[in-house]
């Protein structure tokens, strides 16, 4: 899943700035596991907003409502009605969804109330840590079913570096080192041949580095395509 | 009494509930401006819950939980303190005060406690005063 953090609410007060009539937006996917954005966070933030601009001797008017994903038209469009009215949308959806809400629609100014963090998974509840760096060509099957892209500090494709110490990472001890990880799983799968062949420079235009990515599937489009 | 507060008491059924139920037995006296809302388990602590609460004007919320070590759930009077210190630091925020927010440890044999309890919680609110938010006008300014 993504994972994102609330901003603190002094970041999102500045983020809002004058605007009277105020929708808060979550996300009913993502955010709403990671118990950022979903529902029961947006009516908090609400909360917190109608609660802090009263004080302040200007009160404002916030409502909340969750879709099911921010990220898709066809749930914006049931929202479009609430979007009309107010002066600002605080989307707690993750960048995708902030993004995807000022897409749909033009003349509406949104703002984010998260920080998107990373691809990752709860380790227990209230801790997650990321695992997928969307490298755009995945290696996993040479790594025993770890990333060393996402969770090497270096990303290394041939590890571990000189900075492993007892397992852990010289950038923080508290970080695994994962070409440990990697190399402990390979011995116990009896696997370590795998780490024998060298791996080649990745090419990296398939990541982030050869700009914004884009799939198109012919077989899913509809009608023309055009 | 001197002032009308409203103070809101999430009780856990076990423990704090049980032992508000004998200081009635008991006829034990204490402030009566407080209303006990009936928790399975002080874990079920809802922060929302709480939050509106104090949104709609309480001026006060106690949440009494199990002495730790007893809870019937094992652990949910542990995870309502961590709940609770997170609506303290919510506040602080939002620009109320933290204390307007605590967290209690009782079982359900301490009725004179729980009256004691509620009269702290009492005292601890009067200091403050009454909710600010109650006091702001609905209205925006002209």
């Amino acid at each position: 899943m993504i994972v994102a953090e609330q901003k603190t609410l002094e970041e999102i007060k500045a983020l809002v700035g004058n605007a009277r009539k105020v929708l808060v937006v979550g996300c009913g996917t993502c955010v709403t596991v990671c118990f950022a954005g979903g529902a029961r966070e947006a009516a908090i933030v609400a909360a917190e907003l109608r609660m802090a601009s009263k004080l302040e001797g200007n009160p404002k008017e916030v409502s909340d409502v969750t879709v099911q994903r921010q990220c898709e038209w066809e749930y914006l469009d049931q929202i479009a009605e609430q979007v009309g009215q107010v002066d600002v949308v605080l989307s707690l959806g993750c960048g995708v969804g902030v993004q995807a809400i000022a897409e749909h629609f033009p003349n509406t100014w949104v703002v984010p109330g998260l920080n998107t963090k990373f691809m990752g998974l709860p380790l227990e509840q209230g801790v997650w840590a990321e695992r997928c760096a969307a490298c755009g060509d995945c290696i996993l099957g040479l790594t025993g079913g770890i990333c060393p892209i996402a969770r090497c500090s270096k990303s290394l494709l041939n590890g571990p570096c000189g900075g492993s110490v007892d397992g852990h990472c010289e950038v923080n001890a508290e970080i695994p080192c994962a070409w440990q990880l990697i190399y402990d799983r390979l011995k116990s799968l009896g696997k370590l041949e795998v780490l024998m062949d060298i791996q080649p420079p990745k090419n990296w235009q398939k990541a982030r580095d050869g700009g914004p990515r884009k799939i198109v599937r012919e077989d899913l489009r509809l009608g023309s395509g055009e | 009494m001197s002032e009308d507060l409203r103070l809101i008491a999430f009780c856990c059924q076990y423990c704090a509930y049980a032992a508000a139920d004998l200081a009635g037995a008991l006829r034990l006296q204490y402030p009566p401006d407080v209303r006990i809302v009936l928790l399975p388990c002080s874990g079920r602590l809802d922060l929302l819950t709480a939050l509106l609460a104090l949104e709609e004007g309480a001026d006060g919320v106690m949440v009494v939980g199990c002495m730790p070590g007893d809870c019937h759930f094992l652990e949910g009077n542990l995870n309502a303190r961590r709940r609770v210190e997170a609506l303290q630091k919510l506040l602080q925020a939002i620009g109320l005060e933290a204390e307007r927010v605590r967290m209690f440890n009782l079982s359900s044999a301490m009725a004179a406690e729980f009256a004691e309890a509620v009269r702290t919680m009492r005292e601890q609110i009067a200091k403050l005063g009454p909710n600010p938010l109650r006091k702001v006008p609905q209205e925006s300014e002209p």
